[in-house]
């Protein structure tokens, strides 16, 4: 088992250069070079000429690339010309806001797409199935951002059950030691603020669930459906194993080997999806920082959070693939 | 009474859009307790459905089951599902054709096992896993005790097979059904798990009914054989009288398309000809007509009923379904042929298995006990042909071709 | 329960002796699937909508002409005159969101057809030479395809600048490496198959085994995901009209913008933002359907 991780956590390596390299190419390709991208087009020549040497543009290409590594790897991803601060700040706040949102909506969308599609699998054709196939397919046709429209004007333009903004109402003083709002209310003992948040969180978290939900729900119908069909199953059920426990042990536990691999996927819908629905809730974290910068214009920005969100979607999916080498033995012997 | 008994068994399955098919049609046969019983046929002959049926394991949706199934008495078809449930891998167990894909991947093998004891017997998990290495040692499984943790990949495909006969006999069933058991293992093994398929079966009493295609497992194994075509038993017998004096021209077909170590060397083997799809509806005459050497014009117009054998000695039942069966003196001249050489067979069969599976011999576990019904005293004709038979062939020698049993 | 199903159903096929033609069957299942049905009449809608704007729109999408009555707060809501409505800028609602099929249909295909190309030339390139180009290639696609999708199409649309011409090759770019990866997978299976070792052993060459073989057997996949990458393409680049990455003249209809630019108004004219959703779901929900109904009549595994 450390073997497979270990091997994992070696592949990983060219693809993180692969991004680096990636990126590095696209500063270069931007329009005034990088040199505009770091300080933006209003700059004088003497600040240009002094970033020029200061990130070492005028050596050679290789030597650039080094640097620019060494730089990355400490997390130096330049100044936001929106805001003057390193980006690095900017993400350490914005981060978990982000985190804390896709946790909520990953949770809404296996807690309610895995049971949804299990049931619809063992009600094969029925109308549930048919009904509940229906809807995913339409939860994965709207658009992330159109969702949320229609969410924040039901429930908090017309009905005023939700708020419509933001990750807390301004009025509560709140400390934040975590960044993530909800924790930090529980944990600084403020049950006020940890509500406010929850209540905050309920509608972008719905929004950026639904896609993930609906595909969950999806792969999980036809994993059971395909593992139904097994010849393990059938052994299951001749052994006279009541209906709950073949269920259970038997043939959830080998449909979730696809569902998690598509949950690790999922990841990466949810980094792109939430750029989407923070812009439209106004939510502080990462997905409205690129929002803010693709406006802006904001390279640095765009830079540093493309390639953190990288990171973190490659290291999220090592964590899923060493999820299922402990669900699935053939892979960890291997 | 008879252990199982099946009436009128009929299965038909209904898809929408599609004509319904009778894969199994009028289905009747008994099993005592400890009988060994084969149903033969090729495949899609609707032997698979009748264990399915019986079992209770069929689709609910599409699928419509008539006739009786009684267990001691009990009849099987209409329980409830849980009733059902109580039943199956209690008094009745099931070992299925491919133990690659039977056995699920993401359990150890000992969880597998003792999830049916605590099912069924409510045994505690330490006792269990006891039990569990028990059964794993008892079929022949090296280091029983240290495999309990292991998972199916990491077992041969006949190492697999024997863990699916030690969690079918986990509950001492009463009635054991394999569904092509060996089929999908290489031949050397084969011989190595029908040799402890019957081992086992005389020690624990359990009724068999052993499901297949190949007639030489039929061979080692059965004492009464059933012979299935298009849904319908259309011969059965007694080992020694089906494979003395085949009277279907399928029967005969199926004996004469398989090597024989009794044959003389060169005899063409004679396939059936024809695939199973060239077939009729038994309302309109008899399924196999198509394909049979033999077919007259009574064959055509109305199914043929299945009735005793009349020419034949009427001690042993001989049931037939044909009109025009392959004459009798026929089939007496070639059990005439056969029989004494089927001694020598079956007398030098013991040290062919014995040598043959040298290399890993299963450890069978014998209680010893006296010759069960199942198992009646050895052949009682000596052997009178000074020729013996070739022991060395591999595959078919631990299935003799003859029958070895006496006359009752 | 259902759970011997397949066993069950097996066997009276066997016994039936039915096993249509594969396309014959496909297309019979596609038939009778009422979902293929829907989406198809999504689909065509959608494209004749897409073709005949300037038939079907009852005004011009870029005509102010009732900006006079747009006061802050306030459009002109559905009504016998514009049936969607005004848009802030005075424009004919329904007029913009016809004429908006046209860029949603235009960037989907653009999009598609060039990264769908691509992606089969560097899957059939890694496919068929195996070796240190197959890992070269593959590793690349690795590369890409660990960058969320929607993110690398923001950088690329960041970095050519608004226009309709970076959008579509953003998202086109972002298809390479699923269609590379597919058609390569699809042709190491069909490289181990039987007729590819027959033909191998009769000495055809390398590359017309590919192109007479290998490449049109893995062509069913490649339409599958075809469909429903024309549906992720439609949305992604709603999604990055949303975010101001679209085409850079305000006039042009696209959906994602026209939602985008109702966000300050959402209480007072909801169908503004509404009606361009509506029609982003449906034309998109045509394309899933589709691609759904074609990979369940496709797949072997389900023909049961």
């Amino acid at each position: 088992m450390l073997k497979f991780v270990v091997r994992r956590l070696l592949l990983l390596i060219p693809i993180l250069l692969g991004v680096s390299i990636l990126v590095f190419f696209w500063v270069r390709a931007l329009p005034g070079g990088p040199e505009t991208a770091l300080l933006g087009e209003r700059s004088t020549p003497e600040r240009i000429a002094e970033v020029r040497r200061t990130y070492g543009l005028d050596r050679p290409i290789h030597e650039q690339y080094v640097s620019y590594l060494k730089r990355v790897a400490s997390f130096d991803f330049g100044d936001s010309i929106q805001t003057r601060r390193p980006v690095t700040e900017e993400i350490k706040e914005r981060f978990p806001a982000t985190v804390e949102l896709s946790l909520a909506a990953m949770l809404l969308a296996v807690g309610f797409g895995i049971p949804l599609g299990f049931i619809a699998a063992k009600r094969y054709q029925g109308f549930f199935d048919q009904v509940s196939i229906g809807g995913s397919l339409l939860g994965i046709s709207i658009p992330v951002f159109f969702l949320a429209f229609m969410l924040k004007y039901v429930f908090a333009v017309k009905l005023g059950w939700l708020p419509s903004v933001g990750r807390q109402d301004p009025i509560i003083s709140a400390s934040h030691p975590t960044n993530f709002y909800v924790l930090d209310g529980l944990v600084t003992g403020n049950f006020n603020a940890a509500w406010d948040a929850v209540k905050h969180l309920i509608l972008p978290a719905v929004a950026l669930a639904t896609i993930p939900l609906a595909v969950i729900a999806r792969i999980t119908r036809a994993a059971v459906l395909e593992v139904v069909n097994e010849d393990y199953v059938r052994t299951a059920n001749a052994k006279g194993l009541s209906g709950r426990v073949v269920d259970r042990r038997h043939v959830l536990k080998n449909a979730m080997l696809p569902v998690v691999t598509v949950i690790g996927l999922q990841i990466g819908l949810l980094l792109s999806g939430a750029v989407l629905t923070e812009t439209v809730f106004s939510w502080g974290g990462m997905g409205s920082f690129l929002g803010d910068a693709i406006f802006n214009r904001d390279f640095p920005v765009l830079q540093g959070g493309i390639l953190f969100l990288a990171v973190v979607f490659v290291v999220v999916n090592l964590l899923v693939d060493i999820t299922y080498g402990f669900l699935d033995p053939r892979i960890r012997v291997r | 009474m008879s252990l199982l008994s099946v009436r009128d068994l009929e299965v038909v399955f209904s898809r929408r859009g599609r004509r319904p098919v009778r894969a199994v049609d009028g289905v009747s046969f008994d099993v005592r307790a400890g009988q060994t019983l084969g149903l033969v046929g090729e495949s899609g002959c609707g032997k698979s459905v009748t264990s399915l049926a019986i079992m209770g394991l069929l689709p609910k949706r599409g699928v419509q089951v008539a006739g009786s199934v009684l267990l001691e008495g009990r009849q099987l078809l209409g329980l409830d599902d849980g009733e059902l449930r109580d039943l199956r891998g209690r008094d009745i167990a099931m070992i299925f054709q491919d133990p690659l894909t039977s056995l699920n991947p993401v359990l150890t093998i000992g969880r597998q096992i003792t999830e049916i004891l605590e099912r069924h017997f409510g045994t505690p998990k330490r006792e269990a896993r006891v039990e569990a290495a028990r059964l794993l040692d008892m079929v022949g499984i090296p280091n029983a005790a240290r495999r309990l943790d292991d998972y199916p990949h990491q077992f041969s495909g006949g190492m697999r097979q024997r863990v699916m006969i030690a969690s079918a006999l986990a509950c001492q069933p009463k009635l054991l059904i394999a569904d092509e058991p060996t089929t999908a293992l290489d031949v050397t093994i084969q011989a190595q798990i029908l040799e402890l398929l019957k081992a086992l079966v005389v020690d624990s009493q359990s009724a068999l009914v052993l499901i297949t295609h190949d007639l030489g497992v039929v061979a080692g194994l059965c004492e009464n054989v059933h012979v299935m075509y298009s849904g319908r038993i259309v011969e059965s017998a007694t080992r020694r009288e089906l494979f003395g004096r085949p009277r279907h021209p399928y029967t005969a077909g199926l004996l004469a398309s398989v090597p024989r170590l009794d044959q003389e060397r060169g005899t063409p083997l004679r396939p059936i000809a024809g695939s199973p799809r060239d077939t009729i509806p038994w309302a309109s005459g008899c399924a196999f007509s198509p394909r049979c050497p033999n077919q007259i014009e009574p064959c055509l117009g109305a199914p043929p009923p299945l009735l005793p054998e009349h020419a034949a000695s009427a001690v042993q039942s001989h049931d037939l379904r044909c009109v025009n069966p392959v004459p009798a003196p026929v089939a007496e001249q070639v059990t005439a042929a056969r029989r004494p050489r089927a001694g020598v067979a079956s007398a030098t069969r013991a040290t062919a298995t014995t040598t043959e599976s040298g290399d890993s011999p299963p450890r069978v576990r014998r209680t010893a006990k006296a010759a069960t019904p199942v198992r009646p005293a050895k052949a009682a004709k000596p052997a009178k042909a000074a020729k013996p038979a070739k022991p060395a062939a591999p595959s078919k020698a631990t299935k003799p071709q003859a029958p070895r049993k006496g006359a009752r | 329960m259902s759970l011997t199903q397949a066993e069950a159903a097996e066997v009276a096929i066997e016994t039936l002796g039915e096993e249509a033609a594969p396309k014959a069957e496909v297309w019979r299942r596609l038939r009778r699937n009422p979902s293929f049905l829907i989406g198809l009449a999504l689909i065509v809608i959608f494209v004749i909508v897409a073709i005949a704007a300037p038939l079907l729109a009852p005004y011009s999408p870029t005509d102010r002409q009732w900006f006079d009555e747009v006061r802050p707060g306030f459009v002109p809501g559905p009504r016998a005159e514009n049936l969607l409505g005004v848009d802030q800028q005075g424009q004919d609602e329904l007029s913009r969101i016809i004429y908006g099929a046209r860029y949603s249909l235009l960037i989907g295909v653009v999009s598609l057809s060039i990264g769908a190309f691509a992606g089969i030339v560097v899957g059939t390139l890694a496919g068929a030479f195996g070796g240190w180009v197959d890992s070269l290639l593959m590793r690349l696609m690795d590369v890409m395809l660990a960058i969320p999708g929607l993110l690398f199409a923001i950088g690329l649309a960041a970095l050519l600048g608004r226009s309709l011409k970076s959008v579509m090759i953003a998202i086109a770019v972002v298809n390479v490496p699923i269609f590379a990866r597919l058609l390569r997978s699809s042709m190491l299976a069909q490289r181990e198959s039987d007729y590819v070792l027959a033909s191998r052993s009769v000495g055809v060459r390398r590359w017309r085994i590919v192109m007479q073989h290998v490449l049109p057997n893995s062509i069913s996949p490649v339409i599958v995901q075809g469909t429903l990458a024309l549906a992720t393409a439609i949305i992604d680049a709603a999604g990055l009209a949303f975010l101001g990455l679209g085409s850079a003249d305000p006039s042009v209809p696209e959906w994602g913008r026209m939602l985008a630019e109702t966000q300050r108004s959402l209480a007072s004219a909801p169908q503004l933002a509404f009606f361009p959703g509506l029609a982003i779901v449906f034309s998109v929900l045509g394309f899933y359907l589709v691609g759904d109904a074609l990979r369940e009549a496709l797949d072997p595994k389900l023909r049961r």
